[in-house]
């Protein structure tokens, strides 16, 4: 890992480090990049460029030196291969992008590189962001730092991986369907999806548009704030983008007001700073399914909260389990017609022999996108053609609104939060699972309902299970909030990360 | 077997605004390949849409024009299919909910008025072009080229019920609606740049059948002789094949304006599914009434709805509504032919009988209007924008006719001298100055005719004994005399007294 | 309600993909078993629900935010190559296919 980054391995910390000259973020990056070399096995960067990244740092230390820096200048982080970067390819993970080079940048990317952020380059996913391993990918899965035989998570999996490696200090991801939550559980960082329309999605790949949403890791929640904060804001050329959240600008400011609010309250409650918060527990997410560590850390981690004087709620989400066939539902459609814009004409990959436009495009098409991309968009095809519209597409978006509905009865009559597990499991082998095309599907029924609801949030370390091999791997406990309380959800893991250590932990010292 | 021709319409017009429906790249013609197309009109990865507000301005204009429903609430739904010319592989359109719904326009074939109800009107985006020329792709390839600069140009696309009976009916509302969407200023007209496309579904049926039969699509015709042509193909066409015992095929077909006939078109497949959904990129349009009665209150500033002008002219200025039609076909006429009513009703003199000549006055200036300024102005190649003769001037000259001061036959030479700018266009410089002046003295008019009827014994003989076609020698001869300037009401009521005398 | 050969030629026809009869058999097999799992939904009363299109609207009224007509885009030969830098087959300014017939 990166001695900075090991050695400062708080935002406050590695801030204060280089306001006090004590590193040049020239020397930081440099730092990161020998890691990310010394690394390689990870999988988890795709694209470096020493060069690009070395001028970011020059630039920022400039600044410094003029006198002008924030709370972001210099750090070091990178961007999921989903995000648009001029410089940098831009791949999505798949054979279709492979040498793609964007003329602009994405939103995100813009927005911390302008607030003094280091990029180090682009990270592995699965492609088009389709999958919960990293193991659907171009350039090959990206390993668990945890144990290297086990998946990172998906499909923000390199995302993840650095940041837990500390190759970086902080990534962004995306989360459609808890891509960025459930690698941040399997692999012991915090991460956080805030609530649809929050984060711009101008220049992030799309894959289901309706539920897509930037989301961004680092060790602890405190860090994630600043990092939050900045990336998020109303964007005129996302028209889904929300210009208000509650009366609120959406706009920088927010979410670290929001934070430091709801700080303030907790703090001021002392020994129990979380007095007065109540955690709705899903009965549904307790069933069947989830493995015994795995529960065993959650149940720990919730009596952790009321000791912190929180209150839990037994709560019912009844459609849970009816979040996946929605989810597969909606997810793929909208896949299928944001992918059908790669067809070899513009852009992208173009078969080497073809006989006549239609064969051009169903070849490239067919050599470009990998098996997972090209089952999705078939089922996606399905459920929206004639005859089957309704009775799949619409009847699922029908569900869709019963989910949001559930969460809003949820929130507005018996709990603040609710709290659960991210993943039925610890981290599996890679490999696994390989001839069902729906087994890793199932794994996702705690986090998909979110998005179907556009609903913020997060993963936090919160204790371990045993991987095959029986090493040590990561358990995350999920954290929900109603619209636009991600300031507050922050706040609120930031309390659970004063009382435990689980997100200390790094691969090799658990 | 008689039958019945069964046709509507579908219309592509491009809206008139300085930029593409979804992007802020300009939508002006002519420019260089690929060099108005921004990333979200090439689809670049991460790209996404953001609505015009004009788009939806000129699609209100035309809904409150035909006195259709604005939809408070339409739906953006993509309308998937593969075409290189269209980047997203999926067009943006308007499906289940759109923006503009039912509607009606009212116009003349000859002299019969026909009203054809629209069933709706939505908005979408525009492809890009193909160029055939054989250009070599990578691998030594014929190729075709693409060029994205008409990409996402706001259309909106008019449907109309399958109401029109004849091509004649096609072309009259094809033209009628072409006026109208420049009339709102919407969009330009100009059918050689592609900005009004039509699409022509055409079926045949039995007369007396109720059911419709099988229609063809024939797409993208541009001109309304294209129309009418491809309208009487495609029927005989149908005919045949049926009376032959075959069956139409519903497809779509192209018009060859060099073999003047329609063929299939091969690239269109069977039963494409285009699998429309709501798009997830944006959020219904919302259309408030303010802003309905905003664009409303707008038009009524510019001069008016065109349906309203219409019945007014009917109404309140006795036009033939035939006229009416006519005079409405744009913006510039129906102002200027207001204007010159306007200047006749001025004089305070006759405020009392304002209403009572009105309609008088407003035939005169309509048939001017529709007649030899029209006439004048097709000649010279002007519109009426150009034309040198201002309405109050115009109106001057009428007046010189309503009194009798020249006749309308004489008027016409005025106008020709005022067109050229003589006496700076003022008729009565012009009538003073060339010695127009009406003879109406009753006095020297007989004189005159008892000379032509000395003059002309033998056709005064056969007429007083039946034959009453020398009449308009003798009238001929008298305005000869009179080097025109008789008054011609009385030189025909005198001469007929005299004659009949015998 | 399985998936015939025949719908999966026609999915991937209108998704444009060509798939060998060995693949168009595998994701036969994929899709039905796919099938199986969205079918769940079938059995869901749904009378009287509106479909969720857009998440936030379970929140509040979303509605489409519309951008003044103003021309933001500069043309020129040099944003044209930015833009055409990744074709894969260019000429004369436009983007080459292999020839369409209508």
């Amino acid at each position: 890992m990166s001695t900075a980054l090991h050695a400062f391995p708080t935002l406050a910390s590695l801030q204060a480090a280089l306001a006090q000259g004590k590193l040049s973020a020239t020397e930081l990056a440099q730092d990161c990049l020998r890691q990310i070399q010394a690394q390689q096995g990870l999988n988890a960067f795709v694209h470096v460029d020493a060069d690009l990244s070395l001028a970011q740092a020059r630039a920022s230390d400039a600044s410094r030196a003029a006198g002008i820096s924030g709370p972001l200048s210099g750090i070091p982080i990178a961007h999921k291969d989903v995000f648009v970067t001029q410089g940098w390819r831009s791949t999505a993970g798949s054979k279709m992008l492979k040498n793609y080079v964007s003329p602009f940048d994405a939103t995100v990317v813009n927005r911390l590189l302008t607030a003094g952020c280091v990029s180090l380059g682009k990270l592995n996913c699965d492609e088009f962001a389709m999958g919960s391993g990293n193991e659907h990918s171009v350039f090959g899965p990206a390993h668990n730092p945890w144990d290297l035989t086990c998946v990172p998570g998906g499909s923000s999996g390199g995302s993840a991986a650095a940041v837990a490696a500390r190759l970086i200090f902080a990534s962004t991801g995306t989360d459609t369907g808890g891509s960025v939550r459930q690698p941040a559980a399997l692999c012991g960082v915090s991460g956080i999806k805030p609530t649809y329309g929050v984060v711009s999605r101008y220049g992030m790949i799309a894959y289901g548009s309706s539920l897509d949403q930037a989301g961004v890791m680092a060790p602890a929640a405190a860090d994630l704030v600043a990092l939050l904060d900045t990336i998020s804001g109303f964007d005129v050329r996302d028209a889904t983008s929300a210009e208000h959240c509650l009366g609120v600008p959406n706009a920088p400011g927010r979410i670290q007001s929001d934070y430091n609010k709801a700080s303030a309250h907790f703090d001021s409650q002392a020994l129990l700073p979380l007095n007065g918060l109540r955690i709705g527990v899903p009965s549904e997410y307790f069933g069947e399914g989830l493995s015994s560590d795995v529960g065993a850390a959650i149940e720990t981690a919730l009596s952790q909260f009321e000791q912190l004087g929180a209150q839990r709620v037994p709560i019912s989400l009844p459609r849970t389990r009816l979040s996946i066939p929605a989810y597969y539902v909606i997810a793929p459609a909208e896949a299928s017609s944001n992918l059908s814009r790669y067809d070899g004409v513009r852009y992208g990959h173009r078969s080497e022999s073809y006989t006549d436009l239609a064969d051009m495009t169903g070849r490239s098409r067919s050599e470009g996108f990998g098996a997972e991309v090209q089952r999705r968009i078939m089922v996606g095809t399905y459920v929206l053609s004639h005859g089957y519209y309704d009775a799949y597409y619409l009847q699922a978006q029908r569900l869709r609104r019963m989910i949001a509905e559930d969460f809003q009865a949820a929130f507005t009559q018996q709990c603040d939060v609710i709290m659960g597990p991210v993943t039925p499991t610890v981290a599996k082998a890679i490999g696994d699972n390989q001839d069902d095309p729906t087994a890793d599907w199932l794994a996702d029924i705690y986090t998909l309902s979110l998005n179907l609801a556009g609903l913020p949030g997060m993963s936090v370390p919160c204790g371990f299970g045993t991987s095959a091999a029986g090493k040590a791997l990561p358990i995350g406990l999920q954290i929900i909030g109603d619209y636009f309380d991600e300031g507050r959800l922050l706040a609120i893991a930031h309390q659970y990360q004063l009382a435990t250590d689980w997100h200390l932990r790094c691969a090799g010292q658990a | 077997m008689a039958y019945e021709i069964v046709i509507g319409l579908e219309t592509h017009t491009q809206l008139s605004t300085q930029t593409k429906i979804f992007s802020g790249s300009s939508t002006r013609y002519g420019a260089q390949p690929n060099t108005q197309a921004n990333e979200v009109d090439m689809a670049l990865p991460g790209t996404l849409p953001v609505m015009n507000r004009v788009a939806v301005e000129h699609a209100i204009r035309l809904g409150l024009a035909v006195g259709a429903t604005i939809a408070p609430r339409s739906i953006f739904a993509r309308k998937n299919y593969f075409y290189p010319d269209l980047p997203k592989n999926y067009q943006i359109s308007q499906y289940e909910i759109p923006v503009v719904l039912g509607g009606s326009i009212t116009f003349f074939v000859g002299d019969k008025e026909t009203t054809i109800n629209l069933t709706r009107a939505h908005l979408e985006e525009d492809a890009g072009k193909s160029l055939h020329d054989n250009y070599i792709g990578p691998h030594g390839e014929l190729s075709t080229g693409i060029d994205l600069n008409r990409t996402g140009t706001p259309l909106l696309e008019i449907v109309s019920e399958p109401e029109m009976r004849s091509a004649a009916e096609a072309v009259a509302y094809a033209k009628t609606l072409h006026s109208l969407v420049m009339w709102l200023g919407i969009c330009d007209g100009n059918m050689q740049e592609g900005s009004f496309r039509v699409d022509v579904n055409v079926s045949v049926r039995p007369m007396g059948q109720k059911e419709f039969g099988t229609r063809c699509e024939v797409k993208n015709v541009n001109s309304f002789r294209f129309i009418e042509r491809a309208i009487n193909y495609e029927v005989r066409r149908q005919i045949e094949l049926i009376e032959d015992g075959g069956k139409v095929v519903q497809e779509t077909r192209l018009y060859d304006a060099d073999l003047d006939e329609t063929r299939s078109m091969r690239s269109k497949e069977d039963a494409n599914d285009y699998r429309y959904f709501p798009d997830p990129d944006l959020p219904p349009l919302v259309i408030g009434q303010d802003w309905i009665d905003h664009v409303q209150a707008e038009m009524r500033k510019e001069g008016g709805l065109p349906e309203e002008l219409r019945k007014n002219l009917v109404e309140v200025y006795g036009i033939a509504p035939i006229d009416a039609a006519q005079l409405i076909s744009s913006r510039a006429m129906a102002t200027y032919f207001l204007a010159v009513v306007e200047a006749l009703e001025s004089d305070p003199a006759d405020l009392a009988n304002v209403a009572a000549l009105r309609p008088g006055r407003a035939k005169l200036a309509a048939n001017w209007l529709m007649g030899e300024v029209s006439a004048t102005l097709n000649r010279e190649e002007k519109d009426l924008a150009q034309c040198p003769v201002a309405a109050p001037l115009l109106a001057a000259l009428l007046k010189r006719i309503l009194d009798n001061t020249i006749s309308n036959k004489i008027a016409r030479d005025v106008f020709a001298a005022m067109w050229a700018g003589e006496e700076k266009g003022q008729p009565d410089a012009i009538i003073a100055a060339k010695g127009l002046t009406q003879i109406n003295d009753s006095g020297a008019i007989e004189a005159m005719i008892d000379a032509v009827l000395a003059a002309n014994a033998t056709i005064v003989a056969e007429y007083r004994a039946g034959k009453q076609k020398g009449f308009n020698s003798l009238v001929g001869q008298i305005m000869k005399a009179a080097k025109g300037k008789a008054n011609p009401q009385q030189v025909n009521d005198l001469l007929k007294a005299k004659l009949d005398q015998a | 309600m399985a998936i015939t050969e025949q719908e999966v030629t026609q999915i991937a026809r209108l998704a444009r993909l060509t798939l060998s009869p060995g693949q168009s058999l595998q994701a036969q097999g994929d899709l039905n078993k796919i099938l199986g799992l969205i079918q769940e939904l079938q059995a869901v009363d749904t009378r009287g629900i509106e479909p969720l299109a857009h998440p936030l609207s379970a929140l509040r009224d979303v509605h489409l935010r519309l951008r003044e007509d103003i021309v933001t885009e500069i043309s020129s030969p040099e944003r044209r190559e930015a833009l055409m830098v990744n074709a894969p087959g260019k000429a004369e300014g436009l983007f080459l296919v292999p020839k369409v017939i209508e």
